[in-house]
């Protein structure tokens, strides 16, 4: 049980430090944020009143509480540009960058899973290296790169796909999924590689253990091998990466959701820096980084409830 | 001593050829995926220094006949006082005519400065604060290894955009924004090596002639864990060149008139369908520069440790 406590006072130790460190973005830097609300010629009474209303006369810490108090309500403000709350315009985006997430991670292990498998029972021959060197390629392209790629490939000149907007899912089901699979694939083309590798490895390694030895001396089918007998015992690894990487295509979706038009939470944190909307940008990265945090601690309790070694200690050398 | 600091080469020689024998597909020497990068670096390099001194257009200098001009066209420029009647646009002309040739190598200086100069940062802090966290255990190591653990925890893009957004985006913010976001990674290497090589015999044997911390740590551990971690470096100059890449694209970056490579793969990105070379031109460049420093790190990785590559 210390374990978990442990965890868990780390876990609110990373929040709170999240917390302060953007609102110290926000307020400790240089530039006055009340001029960039009423504009460079207001008069010092105007400047005074919004001062006032923001409370931006009173000390940094108790404005850090008092904003951290509202922010741990579900408040996180209003839009300086359209008084919209800056909570109910996440929620609005969150099921974009959401179905984002899980259809690109579900690419992801599709790509990755027969790929590793592949790779690792071909280990050192013709066809292990092909897929390593392609997935060494494929890692020095940039998300955007990819994601350019398949608008030219797919939506200008085969035409199969729209390059850019967004339906609906309530809507129009597969047009929704339609106007989705080619950002998805954008990501999972970039993260694929480190599940693959992760997977091969571990599958090299358990494929040396005797009882894969017995089976292969019953006579069983080598695809029976590796999906019966292989793959869940080498998954391990893999699953936890799975899930610290949705933390990775949460940031990735910034750029996939700006380039194709996706009106996702990504792209509402890059329309409101353009707009210089501090409050929702506050808002937005305070939102990530939080939601970035608390998935990589649900990973992590997931993994020691699967795995009793990292509880007890016993897996570190 | 001179014998137990040669002893780490020697041990990872021979465990390479182990390795060698049971896997036969890695190699001792270094063959042409590794001379073939450093000389597209090297090359790249010689281009962003002496991008000022070629016989070429101005980066910024529009031509309006030659908008969107496919590669090899040739048409009139003005280079300094001189009109050249049939100059060729090697790589074409983007969309508003000016020559992309150019502007990759003006570029390539964006890329490279903040490729080269960030992870120096993160090398220099990263590197001394997990030197101290592996040397000094205790509380030392405690406060560093939770500080690299809140920095990591952060979603890095948005950390940076934050950044960026708030402070300006001009060379300077995004270099050290980078820079400071790579110190964890760093100091998790270096602490991993130090603790490694702390208790090696000759720390011990440093220690026991009366050598102080300073000394130990400048001239017993310094020389062995700088090699892991500039090897190390070139990993981490390629993901920057990436998120460089990421942020000017966005316009997060550097922007006008500096020219940057992901700046230039945004501006074309209108016109991919009619002229896709304004885009996929500085993206191929960008790749295979990506690409080189990560066939640099990961065959000198190789060679340095072969246990830590298989990871």
């Amino acid at each position: 049980m210390r374990f978990y406590a442990r965890k868990v006072v780390r876990l609110l130790i990373v929040v709170f430090a999240v917390a302060a460190l953007t609102f110290a973005l926000v307020s400790l830097l240089p530039g006055d944020i009340v001029y960039a609300i009423v504009g460079q010629d207001a008069t010092p009474q105007e400047i005074e009143e919004v001062r006032a209303e923001l409370g931006l006369n009173q000390p940094y810490v108790v404005r850090f509480f008092d904003w951290l108090g509202a922010a741990m309500q579900g408040d996180f403000g209003h839009s300086i540009r359209t008084h919209e709350g800056v909570m109910d315009a996440i929620l609005s985006r969150l099921p974009v960058t959401l179905e984002l997430v899980i259809l690109s991670q579900l690419i992801t292990v599709l790509l990755a899973v027969p790929m590793g498998m592949l790779s690792a029972f071909r280990n050192g021959q013709v066809l292990d290296r092909i897929i390593g060197s392609t997935a060494f390629a494929m890692i020095s392209i940039p998300n955007f790169v990819f994601a350019l790629l398949l608008i030219f490939f797919f939506s200008l000149h085969l035409g199969w796909f729209p390059a850019t907007g967004y339906v609906p899912v309530t809507e129009d089901f597969w047009g929704n999924l339609h106007a989705m699979i080619l950002p998805a694939l954008s990501l999972a083309l970039v993260e694929w590689v480190s599940l693959m590798r992760v997977l091969r490895s571990d599958m090299i390694t358990v494929l040396q253990e005797d009882y894969i030895a017995l089976a292969r001396a019953k006579g069983l089918t080598n695809s029976h091998i590796l999906f019966r007998h292989a793959l869940r015992p080498a998954s391990f690894t893999l699953i936890t990466l799975l899930g610290l990487q949705i933390g990775n295509v949460l940031g990735g979706s910034l750029i996939t959701e700006t380039i194709f038009a996706l009106p996702g939470l990504g792209r509402l944190l890059v329309e409101n820096i353009f707009a210089r909307d501090f409050m929702m940008v506050q808002g937005c990265i305070l939102f990530i980084a939080v939601a970035y945090v608390l998935i990589n601690f649900v990973v992590d309790m997931l993994y020691s409830i699967l795995d009793p070694r990292i509880r007890t200690g016993g897996a570190r050398g | 001593m001179a014998d137990s600091t040669v002893e780490p080469e020697t041990r990872a020689e021979t465990d390479m050829g182990i390795e060698a024998a049971d896997d036969g597909r890695q190699k001792r020497r270094l063959g042409l995926l590794f001379w073939a990068p450093l000389a597209w670096i090297l090359f790249l390099f010689a281009c962003a220094i002496s991008a000022d001194q070629w016989p070429l257009p101005e980066p910024d200098a529009m031509h309006f006949m030659l908008q969107a001009a496919p590669p090899g066209e040739v048409g009139e420029v003005e280079i300094g006082d001189d009109t050249v009647e049939d100059y060729r646009f090697l790589l074409g002309g983007d969309n508003m005519g000016r020559d992309i040739f150019t502007r990759l190598m003006h570029g390539a200086r964006v890329s490279l400065l903040v490729g080269l100069l960030a992870p120096m940062i993160g090398l220099a802090i990263g590197g001394t604060l997990g030197m101290l966290a592996g040397y000094y255990r205790g509380w030392v190591e405690a406060v560093v290894v939770a500080m690299a653990d809140i920095i990591v925890a952060f979603p890095g893009l948005v950390l940076l955009i934050a950044i960026t957004f708030f402070l300006g985006p001009t060379l300077w913010t995004v270099t050290i924004a980078l820079g400071f976001l790579s110190v964890p990674y760093y100091t998790r290497v270096a602490r991993a090596n130090t603790l490694t090589f702390a208790q090696r015999e000759f720390v011990l044997a440093a220690r026991a002639i009366g050598a102080s911390d300073l000394r130990i740590l400048a001239r017993e551990i310094f020389p062995n864990v700088i090699l892991s971690l500039l090897v190390y470096g070139l990993l981490v100059t390629a993901v920057l060149i990436v998120i460089e890449g990421v942020l000017s694209f966005l316009g997060l970056s550097v922007g006008a008139p500096t020219v940057s490579w992901g700046g230039m793969i945004n501006e074309g990105r209108d016109y991919l369908k009619e002229a896709p070379h304004i885009s996929l031109i500085p993206a191929g460049i960008m790749f295979i520069t990506v690409l080189s420093f990560n066939l640099l790190g990961d065959t000198l990785r190789n060679l340095a440790d072969p246990r830590e590559s298989r990871l």
